[in-house]
């Protein structure tokens, strides 16, 4: 039987992936030739989906980007042994995108049918759940504190610290939740996970519950992710069905209950405490801190929140040591960042490297230079509230102290690239403007601040007081930054300063001005 | 709406005794009707032991609820800096002209509804739509139109 691989990735169907399976099921069908279409997760090579892979007996072989109008002369090429034709791609292995990645976290991704328990049992899964079942819980969180792994979301806070705290904190009831509401532009990575390879998460989290002797956990996704949490609620059912979730888990004394939670289209529920919160059937109001959610978290609870790629890269730490994941990275940044290529790029997608690759090679060796052609301008790396970079700072590795050096941020992992053709001062404008618009509402510097922002953007943006207006931009970036309760307030001046720091003449600012 | 406080009252029976069980319930009840009626406040206030005022409180807190019937069919148009990068700035201008209407307004055939939305995660092929519940990238003007014209064709 000749198998197939069409991706179920919201991005490859967003191409039109359905249709192609559709497409192939029906010609294979009218050709009398039996076939198994796997809808796999996707690659990451964006600009290739719908990507076909077909299993042959060197690999696997990738035609893409399909499209079904093509489907029949496929089959014409004979594809399924891997023939010959302009979609051609080679082992999809042997790709450059692929070869010189390092992915640890995305192991699978792409590789397995994410909803089948036996597949990723075939492929490694587990193995770190097994490991983690015959240790003392504080053994556990001495290995995850080992590897060096650091909270993937954005704020890059030692995992086994965090887990430590909610160790050592006493409680009948403690909780895990996995924060799944990647609301950053130019992310897709915990998306991607939850589409490719759901397991990898729920066994992550069940380790978590089983070192911190938490016996509920809650995955909370957002809604715009439809098709993530199908997968998710797919594979949560295969593994209460065999044992991994439930009632004495395959066979030990630890229970774990995983549910998920659907989130309800608010950024700033992205924020850890908010997030509780709204888990809570709450307005995402930001809490005050301390307490911290490690103490008194989800209905008051110690309560570990990581978000989905940290903890999807706790199987592999407690499959393969601390040591083997610690053994990759620069500096404090140890291990992988799954790193996500959009916007205005030639080549978007998921790039797994090591910490220290450089925005420039992933920009221009991974990423191809821009979509449109044109000269890449500035990229913005970490979401809506992260720093805008000019191209004198592509040379900078990737890593967290490098990038806060800069007066930036990694955040979780996005880069969304623009074009000459951008205006910084309209950027700007807009970061105040989505802080307007998700603001909770909880601190004035945020609600207001943002409101006035955009104002003040457009006195400077139409030149009236210039001086005054750029002057007074400025220190409402500090009173933001120093004077907000969480992220959303107190970093929207990032994207702000550094579109007008760097790229002062999009706000009419020449440089002799600056200088004076 | 006789028929449709039964409905919301049997998911208020199977949703009240979750914990944090405001948020499943209010999506059950959008995800059945489309919205969320406020004559329902009163119930799920009663039954979750909760104030009208966060029954309220939280239904508006949330861009995805709504507390009026939509359109039949839901267009979300990103408007995030990925998608900036990709021109869906111009995407926007010529959808709000072709439909002749702005953000959070519904047409006057009451066929789509146009709402913002900020990012769907699909961000190496912006720029990027959602029609109900499916995601279309890098789409351009004429397919967008071309989806709407498919849509609106549809009876109700």
């Amino acid at each position: 039987m000749n198998t197939i691989y069409i991706p179920r990735d919201s991005s490859a169907l967003s191409l039109g992936a359905n249709l192609v399976a559709t497409a192939i099921a029906r010609e294979a069908e009218s050709r009398h030739i039996p076939l198994e279409i796997v809808r796999n997760g996707s690659r990451g090579m964006f600009w290739l989906e719908p990507l076909v892979e077909v299993a042959t007996d060197t690999g696997r072989i990738a035609y893409g980007p399909v499209t079904p109008d093509q489907v029949a002369s496929l089959f014409d090429a004979g594809f399924l042994g891997g023939g010959q034709h302009a979609l051609n791609l080679g082992l999809t292995d042997e790709l450059p995108w692929m070869k010189q990645q390092e992915r640890l976290t995305f192991a699978r991704v792409g590789i397995t049918d994410p909803v089948s328990l036996q597949d990723y049992i075939a492929h490694d899964g587990y193995k770190g759940l097994r490991n983690a079942i015959g240790m003392a819980p504080q053994d556990i969180v001495q290995q995850v504190t080992d590897s060096g792994l650091r909270g993937r979301g954005g704020a890059a806070f030692p995992t086994g610290i965090k887990w430590k705290t909610v160790l050592e904190a006493p409680a009948e009831q403690k909780y895990i939740v996995c924060n799944a509401d990647e609301g950053d532009s130019g992310t897709f990575s915990d998306r991607m996970i939850m589409e490719g390879d759901p397991f990898v998460l729920i066994e992550g989290m069940t380790i978590a519950g089983i070192a911190v002797g938490a016996t509920q956990g809650y995955i909370y996704v957002r809604s715009e992710y439809p098709h993530s949490i199908v997968t998710l609620n797919l594979a949560i059912k295969s593994a209460y069905e065999a044992g991994y979730l439930g009632r004495e888990i395959l066979g030990s004394r630890h229970d774990f209950y995983l549910e998920v939670r659907r989130a309800a289209g608010a950024y700033v529920c992205g924020e850890e405490t908010a997030l509780l919160e709204s888990l809570e059937g709450k307005r995402g109001l930001v809490r005050f801190k301390p307490p911290l959610p490690a103490i008194s978290g989800l209905f008051g609870k110690p309560t570990i929140i990581n978000n989905v790629i940290s903890l999807a890269t706790v199987p592999i730490i407690m499959d393969k040591g601390s040591v083997y994941y610690r053994d990759y990275g620069m500096g404090r940044s140890r291990g992988t960042l799954p790193i996500q290529l959009a916007g205005n790029i030639k080549h978007g997608g998921l790039v797994e490297k090591a910490f220290g690759v450089t925005l420039r090679e992933l920009l221009y060796d991974y990423g191809g230079g821009s979509a449109s052609g044109r000269p890449i301008k500035a990229v913005q790396v970490g979401g809506p509230l992260g720093a805008y970079l000019p191209e004198s700072q592509f040379d900078t590795p990737l890593d967290y102290e490098e990038f806060s050096k800069l007066w930036a941020v990694l955040g979780h992992g996005g880069i969304v690239v623009f074009d000459d053709t951008v205006d910084m001062a309209h950027m700007a404008r807009y970061a105040f403007e989505f802080c307007a618009i998700e603001s909770c509402g909880k601190c004035t510097p945020c609600r207001i601040g943002s409101t006035r922002g955009v104002e003040v953007m457009d006195k400077i943006m139409t030149g009236t007081d210039h001086a005054k207006h750029i002057a007074l931009v400025r220190d409402l970036s500090d009173t933001m930054l120093n004077g907000s309760l969480c992220a959303l307030g107190g970093m929207t001046p990032y994207p702000v300063l550094s579109a007008l720091n760097h790229f002062p003449e999009d706000f009419g600012i020449h440089k002799k001005e600056q200088v004076a | 709406m006789h028929d449709q406080m039964a409905r919301i009252e049997s998911h208020i029976e199977s949703h009240q005794h979750m914990a944090g069980a405001l948020m499943p319930l209010l999506h059950a009840i959008q995800d059945d009707l489309g919205y969320i009626p406020e004559e329902c406040y009163g119930v799920i206030a009663k039954a979750l032991n909760l104030s009208v005022a966060e029954i309220h409180g939280v239904v508006t807190f949330y861009h995805h609820f709504r507390s009026h019937p939509p359109g039949r069919h839901v267009l979300q148009v990103c408007r995030a800096e990925s998608c900036q990068a990709m021109g869906c700035g111009a995407l926007e201008t010529h959808v709000k002209s072709s439909l002749g209407i702005d953000y959070h307004e519904t047409t006057s055939d009451g066929s789509i509804t146009l709402e913002p939305v900020y990012c769907l995660g699909n961000c190496a092929c912006s720029p990027t739509i959602m029609l109900d519940d499916e995601v279309y990238g890098r789409v351009s003007p004429q397919q967008v139109e071309s989806l709407l014209a498919n849509a609106r064709r549809e009876n109700p």
